[in-house]
């Protein structure tokens, strides 16, 4: 040991140390603090993963006090916790849990929410981080932004002050300047936090491990030997009760526009100089900036009419509680897009997403080009598929490796046979939500798995012209039967030799 | 002795060989992926457990306990004193709930019976037995030396209790040995984990990373089985400080004391038995600093009970909050470990040992 500039106890622990905080959710009645947030922070506490002072407020409309706010709590984490709960941990996470009742807008709730804040420095003896999630709806995340600032609530000496912004960040390329205009106003770019839980996922974070951690990839990792790449989001159930935040998303805002182009800059991106938050978000913008928005003929829209799913006979779209009987919201959106750069350079990447699909799944399918000459076409043969290196990220996550392998026989006969690395067959610990990842990173400050400001100006610019001319083009859309694998569409996007993968 | 899930299929034998038992497995698994095509084998890591058949329940029991962090295939050798046949039993376990459309991955256990005779060149009898190219950990909770000694050519790792062994100096000395041959994964120090990291975190603010400097005074509590856990805390903290440490001295009660020689200044050290302590493991610590901190740590419902007296006297108490792991989830988190590589460890068992 030299000096004590760093900590020498860490060494050799798998959860490192978190300066103690106070967390404040806005929203923290609402449905993704009872579904999300909360079990995810009982989860990281069972674990003893949170930081040894840890305080919650939830911040909400509803004038509840303190205790029916721990016991509506408490009843969240054991509806929705991915394990039982253990009461003791439980008890001991929400004891002092607070409450602060108010409109998001109401300039006299920030003094409460900071004189709460206060309290539990007094009480630790010491400056707590502060983290402020905003889980609420998004047209509050501006006027949750400022109000901190006008209280002085974005900065405290002594401590770090973060702010958690849920998605959607924005609803069109200005809506995302805008609140981008907003925050940077008030907050440094290291203070924010952008969610984008797919991120938060182990599936997602292992595209980094597997391309840069493994030589065998990175030779056929380009155009050269890539013939296109499929990425999918489909989702076999409707819309639920979700009608009135959907209508007015789609398909395109509600998953391609952030979750799908994510995945696509993370298989694009050039192997960054360290895995340092700001060398990745680098090397993933420059992808985000070689792609041009999508022509229109590379586009496809298109919502689910009714059908059977799972031999249940659903509605259609427009047939759903809360939707507008002429709406054209798509429920399912398609588009081929270019990464004009020297590695990617004529590889047409597909996305496509979905409700009302055959089967819910999340993969990127990347498709090799065949071998030069087909020897094995003979003597009935299933024929020689190009390879496939399939990424599932859910449900079954894992990694797959199509290849072609003799049929046992007399004769030489090939077929397509699966090489399969499963998650859930391999590792013996259960991953964590990707709430508890996110959670954990933004309390420690690390924004890797974070989109930055840039990052979702450059999405938007991308998707936005899609978004305004699928706005301002009259219905009706095209129809695809519920439970099925889409519209007839989609094939028109396909370049000559290219297929569709079976949803 | 299937670890997790409900048995799916099985097959016994008596006075068979390993390659009819590994012939008969992989039918047992070929046939369970045609009752279903979502079974799928899980490749994690092969268990080698060598016990006493008398108690070969118990360990059953503790297996059956770690619940996901159960081996992807667990051989059991359960010797019997006057056995001289090898009789098997191989079965496979799925997933007691199994969703459409989702891998169901199945966990294999093949519980051999063997004598003494069989022990000296188990290898001969395992090796056909496991998963090659995944990892395979051995633990022989019940002693066997000759037949851990056969398993070292074929495991990476070695699963050991060191809170097992009566005298710790002789735990020492074996996990010493055993680590010239393989990774040791010891149940001990795990249990005292929390402990560390809650000990880190105390000094991870930057103002009070200088303190670590200044630790004056450490008084650790354990269970009366859990002396050698004490220890190996106290030698992590000189490991990963730089204190020079030597022989402590015991009372009457089991209470060790002794100093450590950090830069500054000695550091008074005080291992005491707690015997109120249902289950193994710390009870709880206190370190204080030259420059007036004092931190109490005790186990307590729903986690550690922190106490916390600053220069400034001014007091604090509070609940770091954390599930209790209970033996399962620590032998759970042994297997875990297995896969992973935690090098402190060895510095911290050796100066654990020079306290001895």
């Amino acid at each position: 040991m030299t000096e004590l500039l760093s900590n020498p106890l860490i060494e050799g622990l798998e959860r490192l140390p978190v300066h103690p905080t106070a967390l404040v959710i806005f929203g923290g009645s609402g449905d993704l603090a009872r579904r999300k947030l909360l079990p995810a922070l009982y989860n990281l506490a069972a674990d003893g993963a949170l930081p040894e002072r840890f305080h919650l407020i939830g911040v909400s409309r509803s004038a509840v006090p303190d205790e029916e706010f721990r016991v509506q709590a408490a009843a969240a984490v054991r509806e929705f916790s991915r394990r039982d709960a253990d009461d003791k941990v439980l008890d001991a996470l929400l004891a002092e849990a607070r409450y602060i009742s108010g409109s998001f807008d109401d300039v006299t709730m920030y003094p409460r929410l900071r004189e709460a804040l206060d309290g539990f420095d007094a009480l630790a003896g010491q400056k707590l981080n502060r983290a402020f999630y905003l889980s609420t709806s998004p047209e509050f995340f501006p006027v949750i932004v400022k109000a901190l600032g006008e209280h002085g609530l974005t900065e405290t000496e002594g401590a770090k002050v973060r702010v958690i912004i849920e998605k959607p960040f924005g609803t069109t390329l200005a809506e995302a300047r805008e609140l981008n205009r907003t925050v940077l106003g008030v907050l440094d770019e290291s203070q924010i936090f952008r969610i984008d839980h797919y991120l938060g996922k182990e599936t997602v974070q292992n595209m980094l491990a597997f391309r840069f951690a493994n030589g065998m990839f990175e030779p056929w990792w380009n155009r050269n030997f890539i013939r296109n790449v499929q990425i999918t989001a489909s989702e076999d159930i409707g819309i639920g009760s979700r009608a009135g935040y959907y209508d007015n998303a789609g398909a395109l805002r509600d998953l391609m526009q952030n979750h799908m182009m994510q995945l696509l800059t993370l298989l694009c991106m050039e192997p960054p100089v360290d895995f340092s938050a700001d060398e990745i978000r680098n090397e993933k913008v420059k992808v985000l900036h070689a792609i041009t928005p999508p022509e229109p003929e590379r586009t496809v829209r298109a919502q689910y009419a009714a059908g059977t799913v799972a031999g249940t006979d659903v509605p259609g779209y427009l047939g759903e509680n809360g939707v507008k009987d002429d709406s054209n919201t798509e429920t399912f959106a398609a588009v081929q897009l270019r990464v004009q750069n020297w590695r990617w350079a004529g590889v047409p990447f597909y996305l496509r997403t979905g409700k009302r699909l055959a089967r819910k799944v999340t993969e990127i399918a990347v498709t090799l080009r065949p071998v030069p000459h087909q020897a094995f076409n003979q003597e009935g043969s299933v024929g020689v598929q190009p390879n496939q290196l399939i990424f599932t990220v859910q449900p079954n996550e894992g990694v797959t490796l199509k290849l072609g392998a003799k049929i046992p026989g007399t004769r030489m006969r090939v077929r397509g046979v699966n090489m399969e690395f499963l998650y859930g067959t391999t590792f013996l610990s259960q991953s964590p939500e990707a709430y508890e990842k996110l959670i954990m990173d933004a309390m420690r400050g690390d924004a890797t798995l974070f989109t930055r400001n840039d990052e979702v100006e450059a999405q938007w610019r991308i998707m936005d012209p899609v978004v305004q001319r699928w706005e301002s083009e009259p219905g009706p859309l095209p129809q695809y039967a519920a439970g099925s694998g889409g519209p007839a569409e989609i094939e028109s996007l396909l370049a000559v030799h290219d297929e569709w993968r079976a949803i | 002795m299937a670890a997790g899930g409900k048995t799916d299929a099985v097959w016994r034998a008596e006075d068979t060989t390993p390659a009819a038992i590994e012939a008969a497995l992989r039918a047992l698994l070929t046939e369970a992926r045609t009752r279903s095509e979502n079974y799928v084998p899980a490749r994690s890591l092969n268990l080698v457990c060598i016990v006493n058949r008398e108690y070969s329940g118990e360990i059953a029991n503790r297996l059956r306990g770690v619940g996901r962090f159960a081996a992807s295939r667990t051989v059991v050798c359960s010797v019997s004193p006057k056995r001289t046949t090898l009789d098997a039993t191989a079965s496979i376990a799925v997933p007691t709930e199994t969703h459409a459309g989702m891998h169901a991955p199945m966990r294999e256990t093949i519980v051999l019976e063997v004598g003494p005779r069989h022990l000296p060149h188990l290898e001969t009898i395992v090796d056909p037995l496991v998963v090659t190219d995944i990892p395979t950990v051995v633990w022989s909770p019940h002693g066997h030396p000759e037949a851990l000694a056969a398993l070292l050519g074929l495991a990476q790792v070695v699963l050991v209790d060191s809170g097992d062994e009566p005298d710790p100096a002789d735990a020492v000395a074996r996990s010493s040995a055993l680590m010239e041959r393989a990774y040791v994964v010891d149940l001990a120090w795990l249990r005292s984990t929390p402990w560390r990291e809650r000990i880190a975190a105390t000094f991870d603010p930057e103002k009070l990373r200088g303190d670590l400097r200044l630790i004056s005074n450490v008084v650790v509590r354990h269970h009366p089985d859990s002396s050698l856990a004490g220890l190996m805390l106290v030698g992590w903290m000189a490991s990963r400080l730089d204190w020079r440490v030597s022989r402590l001295s015991t009372d009457g009660a089991g209470t060790q004391t002794g100093r450590a020689a950090a830069r500054r200044q000695d550091v008074q050290l005080r291992l005491q038995v707690d015997r109120t302590m249902r289950v193994r493991g710390l009870a709880g610590i206190e370190l204080e600093t030259a420059s007036g901190r004092w931190l109490r740590l005790d186990r307590g419902a729903g986690g550690l009970r922190a106490r916390y007296r600053g220069p400034r006297q001014n007091d604090r108490e509070w609940t770091i909050v954390g599930a209790s792991r209970g033996e399962a989830g620590i032998l759970g988190e042994g297997i875990r470990q297995a896969l992973l590589r935690d090098n402190t460890y060895r510095p911290a068992l050796l100066k654990a040992g020079e306290m001895l």
